[in-house]
């Protein structure tokens, strides 16, 4: 069952299509899943006095319904140190179309995946899980799920990706925490089912996984038309 | 919806036979049925008459017995009409051949065509299609007896799209000796598609594996066929044309552009444990595979042979398609070692892949393999065959089969397909042990066992 404020949320976004990225993030929180600490900064002293409040440095992400991709307008600045590149930042994206606030948020680190659905003409509802993130196009590692998911394919997801060794700890490094990654499957996945009719695709992209975490650093939810 | 009388039919009408064309589609089923199969066969033309001195009815209605099963094959706007008649005239079923429907943008005929059929609760095969296939009751194949190769009767039932990718199969299967059940090319598949066939075939005694060439499903379908076919019994084959994208498809978002239609189906499929062939090369071993095992394997391969090099490409081939070649322990080694003809002790390798050398004779392959069969560390067995290896008989592939039976662990068979071998062959392929023509084709096999365990 669907809560009412995801209802909310989706309904909200009708007109543009998708839903922008501080909503997306509240829906997941709303969830239970771990998003990073965030602010939607309509004014540059909100994003300072948030950025002052977590620490230095922090994400800074151009908000707009006319942006799809941010990254293709340079809409994205990662390692911001202090309160001038903050500013700067801010100035930045204020010229692009359709400009609606910047979102700060703490930085993550770790491993990048991208957890991902869409609703398959054939199949329905199915689910991706894939390493690199924003460059899964390059690495092409992806596990790919009807849903909705068992636990068993969950792990299996995970287990049949050519670079599973990466997160399950490799050369000394510390396994990422795969009890997070599976419970982040399984939620997904029940999301997607209620969603069905209502979405064409989901993109958690990426979904930084360490040992302690596994945090939604970037969502695009696409509505259907 | 009862598909029976489509492939077991004691009545068949031919409904469009030509009076004067006897090159017709119409007239090659009516020949081929009346001189080859068990069905007592009509023919019918709205004119009536005579055809070779046999009597041609106007109408299905004036046949004088019911019949089970009408093979429709007259112009595209007569069919409506015509079912009307099968439906009022009792008939079980019928195979509709004719084309010029959906594949010539005439979908609002097809759709009048399986209104009329749905609305009685009559089964058809097609439009636009050979229909069905099912030796020794009936071949609605509109193609001269003559040319087809007919494979033996077996356990493997095909099911395709295409008429032309059927009957090829149908070549190929009858090449490697692997029997096949019925076949049914489905054509525009206006009524009857393949989840109805793969429920008909789950329950047909004679079928042990169900073969399906798929060039797409409709919507929502792929869902209920995996999921159906996950229940079912009998292992199931999906071979899939269209694999590559069209390009067109919009960038929204990451996941959409990634998981194009192909990587979804091909995922699904080995989530449920349904064997995807991916190619026509495959789709042969792994019919042949699972028509004589049933159970999945993980993969891990113990091979004998009496050819260093043959055990060593198979190896390579293992490797290269995702099996493991597990090490024999110094124990096992030696269990193998003293049940050995002694003039091989000394030279064969025991370690897996097992080398019995040149000198080997049936014994040793007998001992070597029942040992393997009761490891825990393999779960199939391959057997490389060399039929010219001096010390060897075609006893091999009957005594071979017999640990099969008991110790329940695959067996799988490699030996050069040329005439002069045949008793070889046919000693593993009578005792039903698949036999691959070359050792990458004996991988395969195995592979084929593999993903039928869900992934």
């Amino acid at each position: 069952m669907l809560m009412r404020e995801i209802r909310d949320i989706i309904s909200s976004s009708k007109a543009t299509g998708w839903v922008l990225e501080p909503e997306a993030k509240r829906l997941f929180s709303f969830l239970g899943l771990d998003v990073p600490r965030f602010v939607w900064a309509k004014k540059v002293e909100e994003a300072i006095q948030f950025a002052e409040k977590i620490g230095y440095p922090v994400v800074g992400k151009v908000v707009s319904p006319k942006l799809v991709h941010k990254s293709d307008k340079n809409g994205v600045e990662i390692g911001i140190a202090n309160d001038e590149k903050l500013k700067e930042t801010f100035r930045r994206f204020s010229q692009i179309d359709g400009f609606a606030g910047m979102l700060v948020e703490e930085m993550i680190s770790g491993i990048e995946l991208i957890i991902g659905a869409k609703v398959d003409d054939q199949f329905g509802p199915v689910v991706l899980l894939g390493i690199g993130g924003t460059g899964v196009e390059i690495y092409k590692d992806v596990t790919l799920k009807m849903a909705p998911l068992a636990l068993k394919d969950a792990e299996s997801l995970i287990r049949c990706l050519k670079a599973h060794s990466l997160l399950e700890g490799y050369r000394g490094s510390k396994p990422v925490n795969l009890r997070e990654i599976n419970r982040l499957l399984m939620t997904f996945s029940e999301l997607v089912m209620d969603l069905e009719s209502l979405i064409e695709s989901i993109d958690l992209n990426p979904v930084i996984c360490s040992p302690t975490r596994c945090v939604v650093a970037d969502a695009r939810i696409m509505l259907r038309q | 919806m009862n598909l029976e009388p489509l492939f077991k039919p004691q009545t068949l009408a031919v409904i469009g036979v030509s009076l004067s064309n006897d090159r017709h589609p119409a007239n090659v089923v009516y020949y081929k049925n009346h001189f080859r199969h068990q069905a007592k066969v009509f023919s019918v033309n709205e004119r009536g008459g005579l055809l070779q001195g046999e009597k041609v009815y106007p109408n299905i209605l004036d046949i004088p017995q019911k019949i089970d099963l009408a093979v429709i094959a007259t112009r595209a706007e007569m069919v409506p009409g015509i079912m009307s008649d099968c439906i009022q005239a009792e008939a079980g079923g019928a195979v509709i051949i004719s084309g010029g429907f959906a594949e010539r943008g005439r979908m609002d005929l097809q759709e009048r065509v399986a209104t009329i059929a749905s609305e009685a609760d009559f089964p058809f095969i097609g439009p636009n299609c050979l229909g069905t296939y099912s030796f020794p009751y009936v071949d609605t194949f509109f193609i001269p007896a003559e040319r087809i190769v007919r494979p033996e009767k077996g356990r493997v039932a095909l099911v395709s799209q295409s008429g032309g990718i059927l009957v090829d199969h149908m070549i190929k299967l009858a090449e490697e000796g692997v029997g096949l059940s019925k076949a049914v090319s489905i054509g525009n598949k206006a009524l009857i598609g393949e989840m109805e066939l793969l429920h008909y075939f789950t329950d047909d005694p004679e079928t042990g594996v169900i073969v399906f060439y798929v060039e797409g499903f409709k919507k929502g379908e792929g869902r209920s066929f995996v999921l159906a076919a996950s229940q079912c019994p009998k292992a199931v084959i999906v071979l899939k044309s269209g694999k590559t994208p069209d390009g067109t498809r919009a960038v929204s978002s990451h996941t959409a552009s990634i998981a194009g239609d192909y990587e979804v189906f091909s995922s699904i499929l080995s989530q449920y444990g349904v064997v995807e062939a991916k190619d026509e090369f495959e789709l042969i071993a792994f019919a042949e595979a699972l028509s004589c095992y049933q159970k999945p394997i993980e993969g891990r391969i113990g091979i004998i042979t009496g050819s260093g090099g043959h055990g060593a490409l198979a190896v390579d081939a293992c490797l290269s398609h995702g099996l493991s070649v597990p090490l024999l322990s110094e124990q096992d080694q030696s269990e193998i070692r003293e049940k050995i003809s002694p003039r091989i002790q000394a030279i064969a390798s025991l370690s897996n892949p097992i080398d019995l050398t040149g000198s080997v004779v049936d014994d040793d392959f007998v001992s070597a393999a029942k040992i393997l069969s009761t490891k825990q560390e393999v779960d199939c067995v391959l057997i490389l065959l060399l039929p010219y290896t001096p010390g060897i008989t075609s006893d091999l592939g009957a005594r071979l089969s017999q640990i099969y039976r008991q110790d329940g662990k695959p067996l799988i068979a490699y030996v050069p397909h040329v005439e002069k071998y045949r008793m070889f062959i046919e000693g593993f392929q009578l005792n039903q042990v698949p036999v691959a023509h070359s050792i990458e084709e004996a991988i395969h096999m195995a592979v084929a066992l593999r993903r039928r365990q869900p992934c």
